[in-house]
């Protein structure tokens, strides 16, 4: 099989490597660049542990090849704490337990942080149905929502 | 498998045409990516279209809106002017799946998957929407309802493929609704569905109405009786009595765990007559 080249930008940084075709933009990220912050539950696109931003949108990077990555912006769970402050939502998530396994937890920080760009003042209804692709079997739910509204609100008074 | 990334619709209706291994077209991959993944398919070759010209906007043109076949559900969520025009097509596409998935999967892409259950294609075929197909004997364009053929089966030919669907102009009092039945309220694939549209008269009464019905036969289903029970009506209880009627007449589904073929007919009746009530409050009616 073919290897192919590819530049592309994550985190702000750009980087280069190589992939076969059929080898998805997680395993290009766990696998080639070391960056293990997105998990790999299901590989199909159910249960959001591997959620990245690709061009500002939110995907399953099990769900994006990595060579239709050439000249994208990604946006990883690795790049979301700014040195050792952590983001608001990391924090808040720490603060309040919203997590247990911690599986899930990049995922869902990175689709909560999509969420809260689009619409800072988020509804509990429309938190769960933004977060209703991201799988968690541990807390029940009830605190990552929670996590999410306490965070928004910090970051909207911020 | 080979990934390519032709530079012009002619190119890669030749590489599609000429290919003697297994295909694909990759649009927003939700579903070849899983088919791949589950070793349900194996291509030998990759077709990414998503950079050619018109495949990512969406126009306006002659009163209605041309969607390239690599939109994704989120980017046309997002459009003010689809939005108001068919709501129905948007919020069947909008069904579909997560946010995650949302932010790859498109329109074409779920119609030329083939199946009976896809959310975005019975409101695409109440909108009468037509495919623009290319080919190597060049474009032609084709009512979206006669894409589908059965169950992961499509009418495109060898080497043809779709870049854009294009949902046409409509007056004013005309809205259109989709609904489907899942056990649960998000990420589960339809057990039924019902799409309709309608066109008002200035006093309320139906003067055209589309009914289709999706998840119960094997393939998206036009029901003319059911429309004929709503033309020249307000919805009346008589007229939806007969709606759900015509509807249930035409399911033919399949008994399975996601629901039985009595379920599927029953629920299939009962949201064609819940979406015939939000397009005709949504188009201005009031009963």
């Amino acid at each position: 099989m073919k290897t192919n080249h590819i530049q592309t930008t994550i985190n702000g940084d750009v980087t280069e490597f190589l992939c076969n075709a059929d080898e998805s933009l997680l395993d290009v990220l766990r696998d080639r660049l070391g960056m293990t912050g997105a998990k790999e539950g299901c590989g199909t696109g159910d249960c959001g542990a591997c959620s990245v931003t690709l061009n500002g949108r939110l995907v399953c990077s099990c769900l994006v090849l990595g060579v239709e990555t050439e000249g994208a912006e990604i946006q990883t769970i690795e790049g979301m704490a700014n040195g050792d402050n952590l983001h608001t939502l990391q924090r808040v998530f720490l603060e309040e337990a919203a997590l247990q396994c911690g599986i899930c937890t990049p995922g869902i920080l990175i689709a909560a942080k999509s969420l809260l760009e689009k619409n800072p003042n988020p509804t509990d209804t429309e938190v769960r149905y933004w977060l209703a692709g991201n799988l968690c079997r541990c807390t029940g739910y009830d605190k990552i929502i929670k996590a999410v509204q306490t965070a928004a609100a910090e970051m909207r008074g911020a | 498998m080979r990934y390519v990334k032709p530079d012009s619709f002619e190119n890669a209706a030749q590489l599609l045409f000429d290919s003697t291994g297994i295909t694909r077209i990759l649009a927003g991959g939700t579903d070849v990516l899983v088919q791949m993944k589950a070793e349900m398919v194996e291509p030998d070759l990759l077709i990414d279209l998503k950079h050619l010209s018109g495949m990512r906007e969406i126009t306006h043109e002659n009163g209605g809106f041309r969607i390239g076949a690599a939109v994704s559900g989120a980017e046309l969520g997002e459009h003010a002017g689809v939005n108001a025009l068919w709501p129905g097509v948007v919020e069947g596409m909008e069904l579909i799946g997560s946010t995650q998935v949302q932010g790859r999967a498109t329109m074409v892409g779920n119609l030329c998957n083939g199946s009976p259950a896809a959310d975005s294609v019975p409101a695409m075929v109440t909108a009468g929407a037509i495919a623009r197909i290319h080919g190597p004997d060049g474009a032609r364009d084709i009512p979206v309802y006669e894409v589908p053929t059965g169950p992961g089966k499509t009418s495109l030919a060898r080497g043809e493929f779709i870049t854009s669907i294009y949902l046409p102009a409509r007056p004013e009092n005309a809205s259109d609704a989709y609904l489907r039945f899942i056990p649960r309220t998000e990420m589960d694939i339809a057990v039924s569905s019902a799409a309709v549209s309608l066109e008002l008269d200035s006093k309320g009464i139906c003067t055209e109405a589309k009914v289709a019905i999706g998840a119960v036969a094997p393939t998206v289903r036009l029901v003319d009786d059911a429309s004929a029970a709503l033309i020249g009506t307000s919805l009346d209880d008589d007229a939806i009595t007969k709606l759900v009627a015509a509807v249930e007449a035409a399911c033919s589904p399949i008994d399975d765990k996601r629901g039985t073929i009595a379920f599927r007919t029953k629920t299939a009746g009962v949201l064609a007559k819940r979406a015939a009530k939000i397009a005709y409050a949504r188009a201005g009616g009031t009963s």
